[in-house]
């Protein structure tokens, strides 16, 4: 799995590479093909940044037991574990888990369940009545306190290549969101894309089932990201400590009320992933769930516009970003008068 | 042993009507300084919190039973608050909070420190009370008062008038415990662990005294019992964490009442200081609740196999090791908060390190039981329960040290059935050992063994269906300290609720075995266990007399957990 994680990493960059290619490609393919925008205002910005107008953002539906817990009824074994992983980091730490430590601690729990059964059957009063002198032997703990410290070397090392991984550094164009817990809801701002503001508030179990969600993890607004990018997350609060917090990305991260904490989601496939806040918060620390809804980036820019953003990658992808920053200004400011 | 055993008891009997002569009952029992009186009110005093604890607990998994808010409402009504959807949500974080404190420190900590430390540590040295006897009541009352102020934050305002107790979780975060408690509840939660702190502290200060001064001739440290090791380790880890979180708590009531912002980032502060502080005291703390479990289960299993405790400078070095250890790992509770890479990096290895001592007196029980002549009385089979199932809790522990692991786990239900693997099955574990091992010597009374083997199986298949589908429930992501969840956790939640309902079943049992054995229980004799019990408390009458020891006894070099070249000695 070493090597599959080093795999990933390669399919990751493959699709980065990809969009590098494709992504201006058709930017260029695109230009000057400029349909009736609904959202006047940023009319400019949308014909840019979307390959296809196919009308307004509506949410994505969710997979079942994609992002998101799974019931018993549906899968036993699938509700006795981690969710699936969608990140890079999520799966490598899944990896670990299954397959280094879990099998670790079941074999330790066993072999001392077996030497318990065994003193049990073997050293009792009737099968052994007469009880040995025996108070030490030096041998046996120096072997018992050299084993298990090897076991914790050898778990620590890809315990270790986790947390670096885990703590690199977002590369210069990683789309930046900053979630900031209120109790009780989240908002979600794009520093780099308008600074737009989602308000983010848990949907009523009807309107969650309505919608074919998951009742206490549906909200009204999710937080929309572009899929296959790395995204920057930072965390904040404006009142009490929250922490946001997604299982299927294997991502929780502290929101603390004067700090301003940041990590890297590797690109992440399309979908939509839930998480709850996960730091008490108050009454309602069990209702301000949190939704990621991971879009082709077109369409995420299309979102951005539809929320009256504007893509950052817009500018750089023309030469004459600055003139036709002033020439959409000059755009609104006619569409104002 | 045998001879020194002998030469007290003739001594004791001569001056019998003497020493024996007790105070008033009011006197005896209000204004005690006779370590075993105070003892026995730890105890009592220990199982009445136990059960509002527990109490505590069943309303929450009958509340987790079924996804939706269904009894919260009663609740807040009993507390005498009018029911509401913030009123219900918030009892709930107040009953998370009070069971937590409750369980932790008016539970665990009197029961093992204040009860069976109090009343064995003297025994087993052979002294004749405690260093400080007055204090020693100081002690008691201090916790008393501490549980009194803690009962009473659940009627005074919250959050707000409606919305009554302290609402924070046991751990107390600011800003929660500042800006988000506003009412006089939490100053009240906040008094509570002042004085139960308090309190330790003067525990502590008595047993590290009374160990070092007052150990009769010949008892060098390295005789000690282990359970006297595991009180001086826990004491001195009670010493140098408490004022930590007394200092924490003491900058939130000014940080609530009096303008300094300590933890406001308005002001400079940082609430991420608190929980540096808070954890400085609460990783010991979890030790504190384990270690004299700890020595225990090593005399219970020494008792039980008949032979002496295998590797005992191992075992005793381990709990130094673990006490040491135990302080400079408080940040693995605080993983997702920011650290720094490299300071969650140290923290990862640091707190793997503990699973070496921890597995040293794990693989020490097990040898000393091999080669012995074991038998299943009721302590023994608590004993056994308690080193599989700490087992169990320990190696999640192992899980959550992983910084990266734990970025999924933290705060999740996994957690919950970790700590409750290490704590209600681990601590509670060896403090029914010790309950049933020493039962006996306190009272003077035999407990059933049916009763108590009955009592053993229905709690540890009770705690096990309770918590171990926790560990499903937070791998797939549920958080804890939630009183509602999403439809797909309901199952695991259900089986949980269940084995809640098996577990207080067996408690019942506990109680009439106890009320059984003090009307009709045969008497004990000085040692109802036979050779394997060596230590001192097992030369005595049972109960012992009201003062013991006025003529010290000797322990003869002969007696020796680590030398196996001398004969064992024989009890009288």
């Amino acid at each position: 799995m070493g090597q599959a994680f080093a795999r990933l990493k390669l399919v990751w960059l493959a699709v980065v590479a990809m969009f590098a290619v494709a992504v201006p490609g058709a930017l260029v393919a695109q230009d000057g093909i400029a349909p009736e925008s609904p959202v006047g205002e940023v009319a400019e910005e949308v014909t840019q940044a979307v390959p296809e107008q196919e009308g307004a953002y509506s949410p994505m539906a969710p997979t079942d037991g994609v992002g998101m817990p799974t019931a018993p009824q549906d899968d036993m074994l699938a509700s006795m574990t981690f969710q699936e992983q969608y990140s890079e980091t999520g799966q490598y730490a899944l990896w670990m888990h299954d397959y280094i430590l879990l099998p670790v601690i079941t074999l330790i729990s066993l072999f001392v369940l077996g030497l318990l059964i065994y003193v049990i059957v073997r050293y009792n009063k009737r099968a052994n009545p007469v009880p040995s002198k025996t108070t030490h032997n030096t041998m046996i703990e120096v072997v018992w306190t050299i084993i298990p410290a090897l076991i914790l070397v050898v778990i620590a090392v890809p315990s270790i290549t986790l947390l670096a991984a885990q703590y690199e550094t977002p590369p210069e164009d990683a789309v930046t969101i900053k979630a900031t817990g209120y109790q009780w809801y989240w908002t979600y701002t794009y520093p780099d894309h308008g600074e737009i503001e989602i308000v983010s508030n848990m949907l009523s179990n009807d309107d969650a089932i309505a919608n074919g969600e998951p009742a206490l993890l549906a909200v009204d607004n999710r937080m929309v990201v572009p899929a296959d990018t790395p995204l920057r997350i930072q965390t904040t609060a404006a009142d009490v400590i929250h922490a946001f917090s997604v299982p299927s990305l294997w991502f929780k991260q502290d929101a603390i009320p004067g700090r301003l904490n940041e990590k890297m989601i590797e690109g992440i496939p399309e979908g939509v992933y839930y998480g709850q806040c996960s730091e008490l918060c108050g009454a309602k620390h069990g209702y301000m769930p949190i939704a990621v809804e991971a879009l082709p980036p077109e369409k995420f820019a299309a979102w951005v516009a539809e929320q009256g953003g504007e893509m950052p990658g817009a500018a750089e992808a023309a030469p004459a970003a600055e003139g036709e920053e002033v020439e959409a200004e000059a755009t609104e400011v006619a569409l104002a008068e | 042993m045998a001879t020194t055993a002998e030469g007290f008891d003739i001594h004791t009997e001569d001056h019998a009507h003497e020493a024996d002569h007790k105070p008033g009952f009011f006197a005896r029992w209000f204004m005690s300084t006779n370590h075993k009186d105070i003892g026995t009110l730890y105890l009592i005093f220990a199982i009445f919190a136990g059960i509002i604890g527990g109490a505590m607990s069943g309303v929450m998994r009958l509340e987790l039973a079924e996804p939706g808010i269904q009894h919260l409402g009663a609740a807040v009504e009993f507390f005498g608050g009018n029911a509401s959807e913030s009123a219900n949500l918030h009892m709930w974080n107040v009953f998370i909070t009070a069971h937590g404190l409750i369980m932790v420190f008016f539970m665990v900590m009197p029961a093992m420190i204040g009860g069976f430390g109090n009343w064995f540590v003297p025994l087993m040295i052979g002294a004749p009370d405690m260093a400080f006897p007055r204090m020693n009541n100081v002690s008691f009352w201090l916790t008393v008062a501490g549980f009194i102020s803690l009962c009473f934050s659940l009627f005074v305002p919250g959050t707000g008038p409606d919305a009554l107790g302290a609402g924070v979780g046991w751990t107390v975060y600011a800003p929660l415990s500042t800006t988000g408690n506003v009412g006089p509840a939490v100053d009240f939660a906040i008094f509570s662990l002042h004085l139960a702190g308090a309190g330790s502290i003067l525990g502590a200060t008595n047993f590290i005294t009374t160990i070092f001064n007052m150990r009769a001739p010949g008892m060098t440290l390295h005789k000690m019992p282990l359970f006297v090791w595991s009180v001086l380790v826990t004491a001195f880890l009670l010493l140098l964490a408490l004022p930590v979180l007394a200092a924490a708590i003491t900058m939130l009531l000014t940080d609530r009442n009096f303008g300094t912002t300590f933890f406001d980032p308005a002001g400079g502060g940082d609430p991420v200081l608190y929980q540096h502080l808070f954890w400085f005291f609460g990783h010991p703390e979890v030790y504190i609740m384990i270690l004299p479990g700890f020595g225990m289960i090593s005399q219970i299993v020494a008792t039980f196999s008949r032979k002496p405790v295998f590797g005992y400078l191992g075992m005793a070095y381990a709990m130094v090791a673990i006490g040491v250890v135990g302080f400079i790992v408080w940040a693995h509770h605080m993983y997702t908060v920011g650290l720094d890479v490299n300071t969650k990096m140290y923290f990862t290895a640091a707190t793997m390190v503990i699973a070496v001592p921890t597995g040293v007196k794990i693989f020490s029980w097990i040898a000393t039981m091999w080669g012995g002549s074991m038998e299943f009385k009721s302590p023994m089979v608590w004993a056994l329960g308690f080193i599989f199932l700490f087992t169990v809790g320990g190696v999640t522990g192992v899980i959550l040290a992983n910084g990266g692991i734990d970025d999924n786990l933290h705060d999740t239900y996994y957690v919950v059935a970790h700590f409750h693997y290490v704590l209600s099955m681990g601590a509670v574990f060896s403090l029914f050992a010790g309950f049933y091992y020493w039962f006996p010597k306190m009272s003077g009374k035999m407990h059933s063994e049916l009763l108590s083997h009955i009592h053993f199986w229905g709690f540890f298949i009770g705690v096990n269906i309770v918590f171990f589908p926790q560990h499903f429930l937070g791998m797939n992501g549920m958080p804890r300290r939630i009183p509602d969840y999403p439809e797909a956790f309901a199952y695991w939640n259900e089986i949980s609720s269940y084995g809640y309902v098996v577990m207080a079943a067996s408690m019942l049992v506990f109680f009439v075995n106890i009320g059984w054995s003090l009307v009709a229980g045969k008497a004990p004799g000085k040692n109802p266990w036979g050779e394997g019990a060596t230590t001192l408390e097992w030369t005595l009458t049972s109960p012992p007399p009201y003062h013991q020891f006025e003529t010290l006894p000797v322990i003869e070099d002969h007696h020796d957990y680590h030398d196996h070249s001398q004969p064992e000695a024989k009890p009288a």
